[in-house]
């Protein structure tokens, strides 16, 4: 579509040269500096003789490119090349503290960590450059490691001829890292500096690590949460040959120098369990969520909701439902641990090493300087790796087995042993005035945060409680509110809020008789959300109407971690299977300045692909402790067929620091879809995953 | 019990002393040292551990060492020849055609696989070829992408 036909369909005209101004007028959404970051820029970078840079850093990469970005803000403020760069990542013997991987904090919160270390660096080089060439400083200019006098370029030095490899020891206070203006790095996109040793086969994993004499340890576990082990028998394991059975406490492992071995004498074991599994399944679980709604607790409450209630004309109540969610990353939770001469070494793929050091360290009653964590290639996370069970069971084994353990749960463990994404229950009320606007919000979350569930409609009245922090971001255990393990999973607590915020504002927009883009922008000052809306619309070609229309197309908006998404969607339902097609998926991002723009859009695409699963076929099925998906064949997660036509618009803030990009572009996805849906069918799904079950179901209802 | 196979590997004749009926990504991981073949689900549900025997793309997580007695076995480690990439290689690559890696050796594979039959394969081919590797991270785009591009490499040399 055409913009000047966009802006005859929304009715909206001269936006886009207020966009500009009003984003210069936006809050900055700029963190606090975190406290435990090293002040000394050494912590972070060394320069080696021949100009080469290592760049430590505590944060990890898991494939959402942060590898790439992070050496870009060295090089750009250093002014060395990037491919000069080199990333030395979660370490924590050389790598400077880092509190862990998640969240989408490498850029937003500690690339102005690693900005300022890399700017105070260069301007100490500079010094140490204007003595060595007998020139005052700001005579000085640098380009790809080399300072040089300005209009007598001969007379140079480099970075590696003034540093020797050594520390620099000198330091300057209050040194600027670059205008945005002046990035020459920062802003242009990027190849990726993991992209050799992936496509060869050289990058090494957790489980690829080659220690002479390594035994693999297979674990015994419970067959449902809520039990703990009674008895063992591993007399049948022992007797096979290169077979060895340790026991630490609860902690019962065969062990073989070959992995499949190893697995191979396990089930030679027998173990009794007792305990009693809690009497829920994956369909209770909501009731039992919903139950315990009494406990929430509110968070935010403005304005009189019983007087604006009694102005509504129009009530819409509605229960928005979510299942657990596995992390499915495809590779598993594997450790390789050795302890020798008096310390613990382990390398495991984990989002947080130091946090794993202090883990390991207090599992085996060690010093913390007596743990390293080394962290290799890490294939997937999405928060399923926020923590090191594996490393510690990897750690304890070594320390009895007198020779280096690894531990490599299989597909079984890791649908057991993961910590889901929370069921969860919201309960939104809300209504419509005389003039078809909101009259109020009541939205109270049972099973996770209400994070993310305000995006700043204007309501005259809200109030929005919750059941808490349960377990979204940190880990929980199955004896809590849940009965299953939980934690965080690709932004935490906002797939489930903003899939019921913005079902029920489309619900809404129909009661109302408006179309859902301009009802929604007609309820929003924010410019941003505005702004990203209207980038999507415009992209999308979308065209007002009142929904549902028939024509399968849905809207959505969304945020995290500062960063604004709004997604369009195109969908096919199958009205004899309930059976969704997804065909085009338009998403719009606002994340402030962006580093990698490409980056930026492969965490865009990939969010999308992974959106299509929870919000269409992933829903971990239980039943009394017992998780009854073991593997990819009952539980499905995307693949290639259900791809559908992508575009990525990145919505230029670059006055606005730079927000995260691992998480948001996924938190759109289960409302886009679910709206989509009931405006090709006029069905409202209230439960995901959106199921052809559940599809059909919604159908007959309408 | 142990007995000794003989096959291929990435153009060089092995024998490997051990339990035939053992599958072979054990053999090739743990014995052979060889890495790159990924395990995943260990059930031929994600294709993490496709390697190609006779050219054909195999889950080597269920297939027994004996199967490939006498057989050619391709890795990703065989695949770049002289240090030089492969074009499936270098277009995935060049289109970042994965995030984090782990199941880009079995999709580089079954790719190069479907490639060398057919290099002019449709989109509609590609995604058929590909649906039972499972990628996380959502890289199927640029997978599609760099695969097409790779297949108007090939199909240029051919």
């Amino acid at each position: 579509m055409k913009r000047r036909n966009f802006l005859q369909a929304t009715g909206l005209t001269g936006l886009f040269i207020l966009f500009r101004a009003e984003a210069l007028a936006a809050p900055q959404v700029v963190p606090n500096r975190p406290p435990g970051y090293p002040m000394d820029f050494n912590a972070y970078l060394r320069i080696d003789p021949d100009g080469r840079v290592a760049c430590m850093v505590g944060k990890v990469e898991m494939g959402q490119g942060n590898m790439t970005s992070l050496a870009m803000l060295a090089a750009e403020e250093l002014d060395v090349p990037l491919e000069r760069v080199e990333m030395l990542m979660g370490d924590t013997d050389l790598c400077p503290w880092d509190g862990g991987t998640g969240g989408s904090l490498s850029i937003w919160q500690f690339g102005p960590v690693l900005s300022a270390a890399a700017a105070e660096a260069r301007a100490a080089l500079l010094q140490m450059a204007g003595e060595h060439l007998q020139v005052p400083a700001d005579r000085l200019e640098v380009k790809a490691g080399v300072v040089s006098v300005k209009g007598d370029p001969a007379r140079q030095v480099t970075y590696g001829q003034l540093v020797q490899g050594r520390r620099i020891e000198r330091h300057l206070a209050g040194v600027k890292p670059k205008p945005v203006s002046a990035y020459t790095v920062v802003g242009s996109s990027a190849p990726r500096k993991d992209a050799l040793e992936k496509v060869d086969g050289s990058a090494r994993f957790s489980a690829d690590q080659k220690l002479p004499g390594t035994l693999h340890a297979c674990i015994v576990r419970p067959p449902a949460h809520g039990t703990t082990l009674k008895s063992v028998d591993t007399s049948a394991a022992e007797r096979v040959p290169g077979v060895r059975v340790l026991r630490d406490g609860n902690l019962v492992a065969v062990l073989h120098e070959a992995p499949d071995q190893a697995r191979k004498a396990l089930d030679l074991v027998k173990a009794n369990f007792d305990g009693t599994p809690r009497a829920l399944d994956d369909r209770t679980i909501y009731r039992h969520l919903a139950d315990l709604a009494g406990t929430a607790k509110v968070g935010v409450q403005e304005g009189d909701l019983k007087a604006a209630e009694s102005r509504a004309v129009t009530l819409v109540e509605a229960d928005y439902l979510n299942a657990y969610v596995a992390h499915g990353a495809i590779e598993p939770h594997s450790a390789v641990a050795q302890w020798k001469d008096g310390r613990m070494t382990v390398w495991a793929g984990v989002q947080a090493p130091f946090r794993v050091k202090a883990q390991v360290a207090e599992a085996l009653g060690l010093p913390a300087a007596k743990v390293r964590i080394i962290t290799p290639q890490i294939g997937g996370a999405f928060g399923g790796k926020a923590m090191g069970p594996h490393a510690v069971e990897a750690a304890r084994l070594a320390l009895k087995a007198g020779a280096p353990v690894q531990v490599v749960w299989n597909r079984r463990e890791e649908f057991f042993l993961d910590t889901f994404r929370p069921a969860a229950v919201v309960k939104i009320r809300s209504g419509l005035d005389q003039a078809g606007r909101i009259a109020f919000w009541d939205c109270r979350v049972s099973g996770t945060s209400d994070r993310e569930a305000d995006i700043g409609y204007e309501f005259p009245a809200k109030r929005f409680s919750s059941t808490g922090d349960t377990g979204d971001i940190g880990t929980s255990g199955a004896g809590g509110l849940h009965p299953l393990p939980t934690g965080a999973w690709r932004a935490p607590g906002a797939n489930t809020n903003v899939f019921a915020r913005e079902s029920h504002i489309d619900t809404l927009a129909a009661k109302a008789k408006v179309d859902p883009l301009a009802f929604r922008l007609s309820h929003l000052t924010d410019p941003r959300v505005i702004r990203v809306l209207k980038a999507a619309a415009e992209r999308f070609g979308w065209v007002a109407g009142v929904a549902p229309s028939g024509r399968g197309v849905g809207v959505a908006c969304g945020s995290w971690r500062g960063t604004i998404d709004a997604a369009m969607a195109e969908v096919a339902v199958d009205r004899g299977t309930g059976q969704v097609k997804v065909k085009r998926v338009v998403l719009a991002q606002d994340m402030g300045l962006v580093i990698n723009p490409d980056g930026a859009r492969q965490q865009m695409e990939g969010g999308i692909i992974m959106g299509l699963g929870y919000a269409l076929s992933e829903g971990l099925r239980f039943k009394e402790g017992r998780v009854l998906d073991e593997n990819f064949d009952t539980y499905r997660i995307p693949r290639f067929s259900w791809v559908p036509a992508i575009e990525t618009v990145l919505v230029q803030n670059p006055g606005l620091q730079a927000q995260g990009g691992g998480e948001p572009p996924i938190v759109c996805l289960g409302a886009v879809l679910a709206n989509a849906i009931h405006d090709a069918v006029g069905a409202r799904v209230l439960e995901l995953p959106m199921t052809p079950e559940r599809v059909l179901e919604a159908i007959k209802q309408a | 019990m142990a007995q000794t196979t003989s096959f291929t590997l990435n153009g060089k004749r092995v024998r490997v002393a051990t339990d035939p009926g053992r599958m072979l990504v054990w053999v090739l991981r743990h014995d052979l040292g060889l890495t790159g073949t990924k395990v995943g689900c260990e059930a031929t549900l994600c294709g993490a551990c496709t390697v190609l025997v006779d050219g054909e793309p195999t889950f080597s997580c269920s297939t027994p060492l004996a199967d490939v007695a006498g057989k050619s076995v391709l890795t990703i480690e065989g695949l770049a020849k002289d240090g030089k990439l492969h074009p499936v290689q270098r277009a995935f690559q060049e289109h970042s055609a994965f995030q984090c890696g782990y199941c880009t050796p079995g999709m580089v594979l079954r790719a190069y696989a479907l490639l060398k039959k057919n290099p002019r394969a449709t989109r509609a081919e590609i995604i058929e070829e590909l649906e039972g590797n499972l990628c996380r991270c959502g890289a199927h785009v640029r997978i599609l992408a760099a695969v097409e591009a790779a297949g108007r490499e090939m199909g240029g040399v051919l």
